[in-house]
């Protein structure tokens, strides 16, 4: 995609709006906005005390983008990937993320901000991973 | 006020992923295609404002006895680096690499994104309770 000193611009400002929130979370609930964690909470057979608090997060996450898009324009949202490359994408991201404890929200932003070692080097690992993914992908594509 | 707060987190956030463009992944994949030859680092920004918000929201946790609208504050960050973490990490990287979704905008994607995200969703929730299920057990 294009990127010029505006996607720079944007990028930083959401970037802030999210440290907000997950300030806000940490400071006023004591909670990590760590989403997938959030959200394996709630497709487990036993539910933590503060799954309502949880649900509640994911509805104002969920509805930001559609209440975006009513006001302004919607946001653009393209994605090429077939059906199985879909389903293999959800699966390891549900299973890496729970396994490894966190995601990018968690691992990328609440845990390196607080230089946690373990957040540090999980963070290091998907992006290597996830680096080397798309090269290798775009290899096989063009060549 | 703990789910009025949890409300205006989730409102927040899910503005935060539509201003950055970090719900569309064709924008997250620009970043991960570090080698394409057209970079795009709009995520590392995204970081870098985060990370910097939440490098000053920790010392003002630690100060506090506990939080504004009760329970406890998060203890510690754990020490411990295990094949869990590490392994863990690589497989949510493969899968982030090969679409381009992690768990924050695919699921603000859910209402704007069309089939594409409730597939991935649906796939995502699935892994999420058969790993829930593996380690409870």
């Amino acid at each position: 995609m294009n990127f010029d000193l505006t996607n720079a611009l944007f990028g930083l400002t959401g970037g802030i709006l999210i440290g907000l929130s997950a300030a806000l979370l940490l400071l006023a609930n004591g909670r990590i906005a760590g989403i997938s964690g959030i959200t394996g909470s709630l497709v487990a057979l036993k539910l933590p005390a503060a799954w309502s608090e949880n649900l509640i997060f994911l509805v104002g996450l969920i509805a930001a983008p559609a209440i975006y898009a009513l006001m302004a324009s919607p946001p653009a949202i393209i994605i090429t990937s077939s059906l199985p490359l879909l389903v293999a994408g959800g699966v390891l991201v549900g299973i890496g993320s729970r396994l490894g404890s966190g995601c990018t929200s968690g691992h990328g932003v609440c845990g390196m901000s607080r230089l946690s070692k373990r957040s540090i080097l999980a963070t290091l690992t998907f992006m290597a991973v996830a680096i080397l993914t798309v090269t290798i992908s775009r290899l096989l594509i063009v060549n | 006020m703990r789910n009025l707060v949890a409300l205006l987190a989730g409102l927040i956030f899910g503005l935060g992923l539509v201003v950055s463009d970090m719900i569309n992944p064709a924008r997250v994949l620009g970043f991960l295609d570090l080698f394409g030859g057209k970079w795009d680092p709009t995520l590392a920004f995204v970081m870098i404002g985060a990370v910097a918000v939440m490098a000053i929201a920790w010392p003002i946790a630690r100060s506090k006895p506990a939080p504004v609208f009760g329970g406890d504050m998060p203890g510690p960050a754990s020490s411990l680096i295990d094949s869990r973490l590490v392994g863990g990490a690589a497989i949510f990287g493969l899968g982030w690499g090969l679409v381009g979704l992690c768990p924050g905008p695919a699921l603000a994607g859910l209402l704007v994104g069309g089939t594409s995200v409730w597939v991935f969703i649906a796939a995502m929730l699935a892994g999420m309770g058969v790993l829930n299920m593996v380690k409870s057990g």
